[in-house]
């Protein structure tokens, strides 16, 4: 009796569970859907579905028009980078802060992440004067380093709550082996904190991947990565929205299959020491 | 002609192939309409006899790419080798030396086939500045079935009464049919320069000779009640966020009796592919309220080469390429006529086969032709240069500004009176601290 | 714990990080000033550089100025009501015994990994269009006339977007708190025969108060930047419904290309931001302690 009435429990939270799912999904999914529409079939009404012409033509039109692989490769060379970058200075930082805290270093913490408030548009011209004059526009390394310097406040806080939530003995115990800091760091801290470590650096890379306003002013070629090559689909002349939902596909497919792989790991380490 | 260009075009890449090929790699900035991108396709032209020449395309959408230009050339960044800008631009930079002038386009570029009225826009101080890749005007376009179902004829140069009186005959919200799509979508690209040039045929004016905005007088109250109530009765939902591209869709799924925009929309409207009702259209020139001036604009996207680049002389190499009558021909041997960039040569337009193929060409070289971009192209004296626009770098923040209030009137989240004043406030703002206002 | 020596390796360890913010803090803070001084327009040439405080005047008397100031606060207020209780919900829902838990997750996450343009390219056109939108199919099967989401609710609409878009991170982090909450504690809550809705308010919510906090402050931190949402869709109006602070600093420096009157927004909202951050601060630091 007891069995069948979870049992019906369990359908009704499953079926409800996957109800709502879907409709928070739907978007991303007629996205697709559409992408491989004809434009006629894009704009039909009633909407059509399932049943209709499959194509795979915007695909073509879209990379006929425009690189995408070079793109793409951008954004992970931009993406990859800026998330290197970020573990080679913040690990370090992050374990300072956690394991020979001062009386500042909630205050520090919170300083940093209050860098991310100012708002882009309005250091624009700023940045790119001095970007100008070192010769930074439009090159791999002068954004690693925005999008760095953007995303580690909130890589330090991640890394910080994962090591607080390391016993200190073990880093005690392996001081009394003789490990110096380095090795402490490397072969003690780090395997312990990889959980920690994996989602902080998933986190980076869709910021980064995401990051759409430096990496459009900043960039024309060389170093334009995706949020670029949707700028140059999102208006164009006339409504083609099979193409633009192709080239939208192509846009976020990288991150999201990233994302959708690695969603556990993801899911374990997004606490920010939220829960102890 | 010909000949003498494969002749020109051997000899150079011989001289190229002595002096070691030293390749110039040149990034053009455009836009990402269909004629731009058709244009990408048929580089092979180029780079064939060009070689040395290799080319880096940057393609946006119209605003982002405006803002790295702007950025750009003001900074002198010299990132863009060549770029494309309007017609308001030119007037501005061009004075400011931060565009090289084109005197280097080559013996048979044939600048005096230019339409006069584009090439005028595109002059500053007797230099040419830029060169026009397509020109546009706007004119009626209108479906000829419902036209006639609703019982009326087109005049070739209708008024404003006879639109708003076709436009109540031809809605028929059942059917999904609304008798008149226009722009709402706030912008000074597209509600403003629809606006603007509708309130020209209404004697309007943006300032007077004292750089005092008028949207206190009675020109523009008669423009935007026109126009606010013309779209309450008879225009389609959602009219305040409908650009260009909105209508077009829309038209062309046979949602629209009338559309009055830009002449390029004229070789999509009428392309069985695209459209639903490509063989259903009419054109007719843009309304007038019978005070001498017909509500059509003058728009030319064009390329340029900003001063800071290092390579102005192949960049002219390109543009004399790509704006050339030799370009015509071959986008109609490729692609037919109908799909050649318009508005640009006079040659086009005596061109017989193009005339065939195109029925709405002498309707658009009549558009241009009636557009006058100077000082006294207004019922009413202006101080600016420009006829949906004022060539002054303050109008582009002012126009988003005034279109997002008109924008409002439209949604009905405002009153005309109201939006009308706020227009004037903000406008009155802005060039008082711009120091026009004394 | 802390030695002597392990502190001087510390301040060494988190010199680099804190040195390399600092300047990325002071320097674009600093030229800012300084432009924000200036009569510093792209497009015009510059004849009376130096113009004292007169661009803070001028963008605190425009009356776009407290609009945008009201909307921004409704956009961040908004969408950090919607993602808490529809992430809590969907917590909920996932942390229940169902089937195929990991993909109901997939399909929830997803709007997380899309970049906002292209979220809102979708929302715009293929969901929310008035014409050919799957909204206006929805209301035209029940013979409803088709809202016009960008003209009548500009803002509601985007509050929607950008709240789709943060639903998932809020759904996940809360679902990681409910999860980590030990089975054994929710069994003895049950065992004790707790009726599930005081067994929520007393035990489950004091539990998610630390989760809550951050999703909070991360969102706020993102929230208050939201441009390309607004820019694709309504472009800040009809009027000013849909403009926010980022967006009138945007429409100042990249349309009228006023680059003084823009550094001097930048220092406002700057300053708006840290009267949030001390707000903030009070609130992550009483339950971030804990």
């Amino acid at each position: 009796m007891s069995r069948q009435h979870s049992l019906s429990r369990r359908i009704t939270m499953t079926t409800i569970a996957y109800l709502f799912a879907f409709m928070i999904f739907f978007p991303v999914l007629w996205m697709i859907i559409t992408s491989f529409k004809s434009e006629i079939d894009a704009f039909a009404l009633p909407p059509k579905f399932l049943f209709f012409h499959w194509t795979l033509e915007n695909y073509i039109t879209v990379q006929g028009r425009s690189n995408y692989p070079l793109f793409a490769a951008n954004s992970v060379i931009l993406a990859g980078g800026a998330t290197l970058l970020g573990l080679l200075v913040g690990i370090p930082a992050a374990w300072a802060m956690a394991f020979a805290p001062t009386k500042n270093t909630k205050q520090i913490l919170l300083w940093m992440l209050s860098t991310k408030m100012m708002p882009a548009v309005g250091v624009l011209m700023p940045i790119y004067w001095i970007f100008l004059k070192l010769h930074m526009l439009d090159t791999h390394i002068g954004l690693i380093v925005i999008l760095f310097l953007g995303n580690l406040p909130i890589m330090i806080w991640m890394l910080y709550t994962y090591f607080k939530e390391i016993p200190v003995e073990i880093l005690e115990a392996a001081r009394m082996d003789g490990a110096t800091r380095w090795k402490e760091i490397v072969f003690v801290l780090a395997p312990m904190a990889v959980p920690g470590i994996a989602s902080t650096v998933l986190l980076n890379v869709i910021l980064s991947w995401n990051e759409a306003f430096w990496t459009l002013n900043l960039t024309t070629t060389s170093a334009a990565p995706l949020t670029a090559f949707i700028a140059s689909y999102s208006a164009p002349e006339g409504l083609f929205w099979a193409k633009l939902s192709a080239a939208s596909t192509m846009a976020v497919a990288p991150i999201l299959l990233l994302g959708w792989f690695s969603q556990k790991q993801l899911v374990r380490g997004l606490t920010f020491g939220a829960v102890k | 002609m010909r000949t003498t260009h494969a002749f020109f075009a051997g000899v150079f890449t011989l001289a190229m192939t002595t002096t070691a090929l030293a390749a110039t790699t040149l990034t053009i900035g455009t836009v990402n309409n269909g004629d731009m991108i058709r244009m990408q396709k048929m580089t092979d032209d180029f780079t064939k006899s060009n070689p040395d020449i290799k080319l880096n395309w940057v393609t946006l959408e119209e605003n982002v790419l405006r803002q790295k230009v702007t950025t750009d050339i003001a900074t002198k960044g010299g990132q863009f080798d060549i770029i494309t800008i309007g017609t308001y631009e030119v007037p501005i930079w061009g004075a400011k030396n931060w565009l090289v002038p084109l005197d280097k386009l080559g013996a048979d570029y044939d600048v005096d086939d230019l339409l006069p009225a584009i090439r005028s826009g595109l002059t500053v101080n007797g230099k040419l500045y830029a060169a026009p890749f397509y020109g546009e005007s706007s004119m009626v376009m209108y479906r000829t079935d419902l036209m006639k179902k609703a019982g009326l004829t087109m005049p070739k140069s209708p008024s404003w009464d006879f639109i708003v009186d076709a436009a109540k005959k031809m809605t028929d919200t059942k059917a999904g049919v609304y008798g008149v799509c226009l722009r709402g979508k706030a912008g000074w690209g597209e509600n403003m320069a629809f606006l603007t040039a509708m309130s020209n045929s209404f004697g309007a004016r943006w300032f007077n000779l004292k750089w005092k905005p008028t949207f206190d007088g009675p020109e523009w109250k008669k423009t935007l009640t026109t126009y606010v109530n013309m779209m309450k009765e008879s225009g389609p939902p959602g009219a305040s966020s409908n650009g260009f591209n909105e209508n077009l869709a829309l038209f062309n799924a046979g949602k629209c009796g009338m559309w009055i925009d830009a002449t390029v929309a004229a070789s999509f409207v009428t392309d069985p592919k695209k459209s639903k009702v490509a063989d259903k259209v009419g054109f007719a020139l843009a309304p007038n309220a019978g005070l001498g001036k017909n509500a059509n604009w003058l728009w030319a996207w064009s390329l340029a080469v900003p001063s800071a680049s290092k390579n102005a002389d192949a960049a002219q190499k390109f543009i004399a390429w790509a704006t050339g009558k030799h370009y015509l021909d071959l986008v109609a041997a490729k692609e037919g006529w109908a799909n050649v960039p318009p508005g640009t040569r006079t040659s086009l337009y005596k061109n017989p086969a193009y005339l065939k193929a195109a029925p709405f060409a002498q309707m658009t070289l009549d558009s241009i032709n009636s557009a006058d971009p100077s000082v006294n192209g207004t019922v009413k004296k202006k101080p600016y240069v420009g006829v949906q626009f004022a060539a002054i770098p303050e109008f582009q923040g002012l126009g988003e500004t005034v279109g997002q209030d008109f924008s409002a009137a439209l949604a009905g989240k405002t009153t005309i009176d109201q939006a009308l004043k706020d227009a004037q406030a903000s406008t009155l703002r802005v060039m008082t601290k711009a120091g026009y206002i004394k | 714990m802390a030695t002597q020596e392990t502190r001087l390796a510390a301040r060494l360890l988190a010199a680099p990080s804190i040195g390399l913010l600092f300047v990325w803090m002071v320097v674009p803070l600093a030229i800012t000033i300084y432009f924000s001084l200036l009569n510093y327009n792209l497009q015009t040439s510059v004849t009376t550089p130096f113009v004292g405080l007169s661009n803070y005047y001028y963008f605190l008397t425009d009356p776009a100025f407290l609009t945008s100031i009201m909307n921004t606060l409704l956009l961040v207020g908004a969408v950090l009501v919607i993602t808490i209780l529809g992430g809590l919900g969907m917590a909920l829902l996932l942390d229940q015994p169902i089937w195929g838990q990991g993909f109901a997750r997939i399909m929830v996450i997803s709007p997380f990994f899309v970049m906002a343009t292209v979220s809102a390219l979708i929302w715009k056109n293929l969901m929310m269009h008035p014409v050919f939108g799957i909204f206006a199919w929805i209301a035209s099967l029940f013979g409803a006339k088709p809202i016009d989401w960008f003209g009548d609710y500009p803002l509601t609409a985007i509050i929607i977007i950008v709240a789709w878009q943060w639903l998932p991170f809020a759904a996940l982090i809360l679902l990681t708190a409910l999860q980590s909450f030990d089975q054994e504690q929710k069994d003895a809550a049950q065992m004790d025969g707790a009726p599930p809705i005081p067994f929520f308010f007393h035990i489950l919510l004091p539990h998610l108060a630390r989760p809550i906090t951050v999703v909070i402050l991360i969102e706020t931190i993102f929230l208050l930047s939201i441009f390309a949402e607004i820019y694709v869709t309504t472009g800040g109006g009809p009027g000013l419904a849909s403009t926010n602070l980022t967006f009138l600093i945007y429409q100042t420096a990249l349309l009228q290309f006023d680059a003084g009157g823009a550094a001097a927004g930048g220092l406002i909202a700057v300053v708006l931001a840290n009267i949030v951050a001390i707000f903030l601060t009070r609130l992550v630091g009483k339950n971030l302690e804990g």
